[in-house]
């Protein structure tokens, strides 16, 4: 099994020749849906180069980089982080909507930003080291 | 209402004497593999990104409350002249009484055009720099140590202006080197540009 890292979330699926897998695998790790038109998410539909959409199956590190965003793999390939493009990230906080995000307190509950709408939020980071 | 992130790669553990000790009533959440610094694009903490209750980003990343004068501090004693610490807090006050402002009457709420211009752009390099982060991270977590480092290092270089990566790469190698000489001179060659830009209230 190949273990795949997004910005959000870790999934695993069944890949060879480094990120060959199935449409279906494809969608689970990143919400991107395999049409006849291409890659879709939502309203938009990205065309996939011939070359890395098989009967069956579709390279999605060769979608990843289409879409303009890093596709890292470790040493023996058995884990790889598929980052958010940079004009993605752009677009996102242009439209100056507070991207959202879970993230565990300390005792672990899962804690979601949108949920303190209708709320002004100071939002701010802090470390140990 | 507060949401205070911490930036810790090493979990949860690291940041809980700080955070018992604050007994907070707002939400103090762990982040291991440092999400809202790819999300926000941060490059240190303490920053700050003001919501409003909209949703909307009132203030853009800005350095919260925190000031240079420790670039001034005695290295050998690890103090800071009484001027300086004076300064330090004043800065820090000043600061929170305009966060104050804000929740009571919408002042310092940019406009969206002010807001949008003060934000730092992400460049493919950076969006790289968090890819290898996340993975250097997990590698670290799985007992894949030497791989991690080398994601950890390459993710600072690719993101020079990252204090946190460069820090978290460096701590996770050894306890308080993030602070060590290293860091130090590490902020030397900053020269005239700062550590914590200031906000610009």
């Amino acid at each position: 099994m190949t273990r795949i890292l997004t910005s959000t979330a870790e999934h695993e699926v069944a890949s060879h020749d480094g990120l060959w897998m199935s449409a279906t695998d494809a969608e689970k790790a990143t919400g991107w849906t395999l049409k006849p038109e291409g890659m879709c998410r939502a309203d938009v539909c990205v065309p996939l180069p011939a070359s890395a959409v098989g009967t069956s199956e579709l390279d999605l590190a060769a979608f990843w980089q289409k879409l303009g965003g890093p596709v890292i793999a470790s040493d023996t390939r058995d884990v790889w982080a598929l980052g958010a493009p940079a004009d993605e990230r752009n677009a996102v906080l242009e439209g100056l909507e507070a991207p959202d995000f879970t993230l565990p307190d300390v005792d672990g509950v899962p804690r979601t930003l949108s949920a303190l709408r209708g709320k002004k939020v100071f939002l701010a980071t802090w470390a140990s080291w | 209402m507060v949401v205070a992130v911490a930036e810790e790669s090493r979990g949860a553990e690291h940041a809980r004497p700080w955070i018992e000790q604050a007994k907070s009533s707002y939400w103090q959440l762990i982040d291991t593999d440092h999400r809202l610094s790819d999300l926000y694009n941060l490059v240190n903490v303490p920053q700050a990104i003001w919501i409003d209750e909209q949703g909307r980003i009132a203030r853009p990343p800005e350095t919260a409350g925190s000031t240079d004068h420790f670039r001034r501090m005695d290295l050998k004693t690890r103090t800071m002249s009484p001027e300086d610490q004076a300064e330090r807090l004043a800065a820090r006050q000043a600061y929170l009484d305009a966060v104050r402002a804000w929740v009571n009457t919408g002042k310092h709420a940019l406009s969206a055009d002010a807001a949008r211009k003060a934000l730092p752009r992400v460049t493919p390099e950076i969006a790289e720099a968090h890819a290898r982060f996340r993975l250097g991270v997990w590698l670290r977590a799985n007992d894949r140590t030497a791989e991690g480092d080398r994601q950890l290092a390459e993710a600072s270089r690719l993101h020079p202006d990252s204090w946190s990566m460069w820090r978290q790469a460096a701590d996770l190698d050894e306890v308080g080197k993030a602070s060590g000489p290293d860091f130090w001179k590490r902020v030397q060659a900053l020269g005239d540009r700062p550590y914590y830009p200031p906000p610009k209230l």
